[in-house]
């Protein structure tokens, strides 16, 4: 009797309270195609789709306004003040966007990639934790010059950069891509911010409960940065920071967020 | 005996007096009788005296570059009303030059956009572009705060201002913003004239000048403010460097060569002109607009009309302008106390 109590408790989905919070994350698993990421990898290179060998040394991106959806429709969106993460591939314990959403099962989360225009152009007391323009100015994720901040950072290196203007005048074949763009304070400008959809029904849907800690493990397939739908080669376009052509790489980001697993 | 007594008690009182005097002449923020309302969110950011005086502080403070020779002060000189007179281009952090004339602090409360070329729409974010650019302050703010909390002054500042000793980028920029907003400039002969202030009246030639002002200027630099805050191409031959302005910011076609219309406030300190400071005089200002404006993409239209380039400027026209300009000159705005370096 106590036991299939138990499971039954364990199986039926509990009624949507929103004010009944239990711990949920997303893991942000970097990859790069068929392999784990390694920093700096010199010994043994990524290869692109335009046959380019690469390393990787820095991948920065702001992940925010996370969303949850259940089988029927119902949705929660996570305080937008505890929305905000700044997923950091060097340091693990960067990688989960941790929040609270009501107990329930959820067959869909989505979230942002970047940071949203409203927040980006708040008063400054509201911009804090890792949206603190100063917090970690070394890493660089705001723009100061064109105030904004930068959504997505992926920087390495590659044999197939020029020496010159075009590609790195210092020598060191060094690629930035360093994208951002929220749309604009006042004049319409270009908009990267981009809000991703997973479902979970195939790899396994989310049951968010008091008593246990539901992750959804999502691999983050950075070579999809040069192979998504608007692929490019590095050495036609080594740095990409505020321009036009950011927007070809950023619509191939979304493409990057594939779900795995879930650990309920 | 009870005389003495009497002067003592005479004394105090005195002395109470002066000390209320002292402290009631701190006014916080206030909109100049012939201005419009202030474009600066006040109601984030209430003007507090400790606030101010934390920010004249920190902006007057060489521990915001990276050496700690640099201050905000350096380039943003008073006398010059907040500008650096006789460079072309600000000179920053070791002798390194930057690529653009430094703009004035003042009136930035109704300032919509910042910068020459526009980029930064927050006054309270503006402080961040000067200390980390490599050839003005080359420090980054993570530092500039840790030098802050090691600075015995600024905890008490701090907390007087802010309720607690705690420094944050808010607080530190907050502070910024107070003391460059109370860099108002409201007193010329000008506004005395618009307020109807001490009798005070345009000389003919000055009358003359103003005339000529609004049927030649001030469809760009409007009143009160001496400038309508848009970008605009005013055919500057492009520079060297080819500096694209506003574009940088907006990627928009239409923006390219376009730069923040300024303000003719405060003319007399403030040369040289243009974004680049390439005019030493207004006479060089002038002939730009009389002869020399070049029909470069975007070109305003204004500056274009019944095709003509430019705007034809007499001998007559320049002596009377110039009079009329004389009178935007602020002497009060350049020498007051509460705004200089204590």
């Amino acid at each position: 009797m106590v036991l299939s109590g138990c499971a039954k408790k364990d199986n039926v989905a509990p009624e949507f309270n929103e004010q009944n919070l239990a711990p949920f994350s997303i893991e942000f698993d970097n990859i790069v195609g068929e392999r784990t990421l390694t920093f700096n990898n010199n010994g043994s290179l990524y290869t692109n789709g335009s046959g380019e060998k690469f390393s990787i040394s820095k991948v920065q991106y702001f992940i925010s306004n996370i969303k949850v959806t259940k089988a029927d429709g119902t949705s929660y969106t996570v305080n937008q003040d505890d929305s905000y993460f700044l997923i950091k591939a060097e340091d693990r314990n960067t990688r989960f966007a941790k929040v609270n959403v009501p107990e329930g099962d959820y067959t869909k989360v989505s979230f942002t990639l970047g940071v949203d225009s409203l927040r980006s152009t708040m008063d400054l007391s509201k911009r804090t934790g890792v949206l603190d323009p100063a917090g970690g100015m070394d890493d660089g994720m705001y723009w100061g010059w064109n105030a904004g901040y930068i959504f997505f950072k992926m920087e390495g290196n590659s044999n197939v950069i020029s020496d010159d203007v075009n590609g790195d005048p210092t020598g060191k074949k060094q690629f930035k891509y360093h994208i951002g763009g929220f749309g604009g304070y006042s004049a319409k400008t270009i908009n990267n911010i981009k809000v991703i959809t997973v479902d979970l029904t195939a790899g396994g849907i989310s049951k968010v409960r008091k008593d246990r800690s539901s992750n959804v493990h999502l691999f983050v397939d950075l070579m999809k940065v040069f192979n998504g739908k608007n692929g490019f080669s590095i050495a036609a376009h080594p740095n990409v920071m505020f321009s036009e052509y950011s927007v070809n790489i950023a619509n191939n980001l979304p493409e990057m967020f594939k779900h795995d697993h879930t650990e309920n | 005996m009870v005389l003495a007594g009497f002067a003592a008690f005479m004394y105090a009182c005195k002395k109470e007096d002066a000390i209320k005097q002292t402290v009631s002449t701190f006014l916080g923020f206030q909109t100049p009788a012939n201005f419009p309302d202030p474009v600066y969110k006040l109601e984030n950011n209430k003007v507090t005296e400790a606030g101010f005086i934390l920010g004249r502080n920190l902006f007057y403070e060489p521990r915001l570059s990276r050496n700690n020779t640099i201050s905000c002060g350096s380039c943003h000189i008073q006398s010059s009303a907040f500008t650096q007179h006789g460079h072309d281009v600000s000179h920053g952090i070791d002798d390194r030059l930057g690529t653009r004339n430094s703009p004035p602090i003042m009136n930035l409360a109704w300032n919509k956009a910042f910068m020459w070329g526009g980029g930064v729409f927050d006054l309270d974010l503006q402080p961040i572009v000067p200390i980390t650019a490599h050839e003005e302050m080359d420090e980054s703010l993570d530092n500039v705060m840790a030098k802050l909390r090691q600075t015995a002054k600024y905890s008490g500042m701090f907390k007087e201002a802010f309720g607690s000793e705690e420094i944050t980028t808010a607080r530190f920029m907050k502070a910024l913003s107070q003391f460059m907003i109370m860099c108002v400039s409201a007193n010329s002969k000008y506004d005395k004239v618009m307020r109807k202030e001490q009798n005070a009246t345009f000389t003919a030639t000055e009358q003359a000048g103003y005339d000529l002002f609004k049927a030649k200027c001030s469809s760009c630099h409007s009143e009160p403010l001496f400038t309508d805050g848009s970008f605009r191409n005013n055919g500057l031959a492009p520079s060297a460097i080819n500096d694209l302005g506003l574009y940088a910011a907006t990627l928009i076609g239409t923006d390219r060569y376009k730069f923040k219309v300024p303000s003719l406030r405060n003319l007399t300190y403030t040369a040289p002109y243009m974004h680049d400071g390439r005019f030493l005089t207004l006479n060089g200002v002038f002939d730009h607009y009389n002869s020399e404006v070049q029909a470069t993409a975007n070109l305003d239209p204004i500056l274009q009309q019944n095709g003509i380039h430019g705007i034809s400027l007499s001998t007559d026209d320049r002596s009377k302008l110039t009079a009329f300009l004389k009178t935007l000159d602020d002497a009060d705005f350049v020498t007051r106390k509460d705004l200089s370096e204590q």
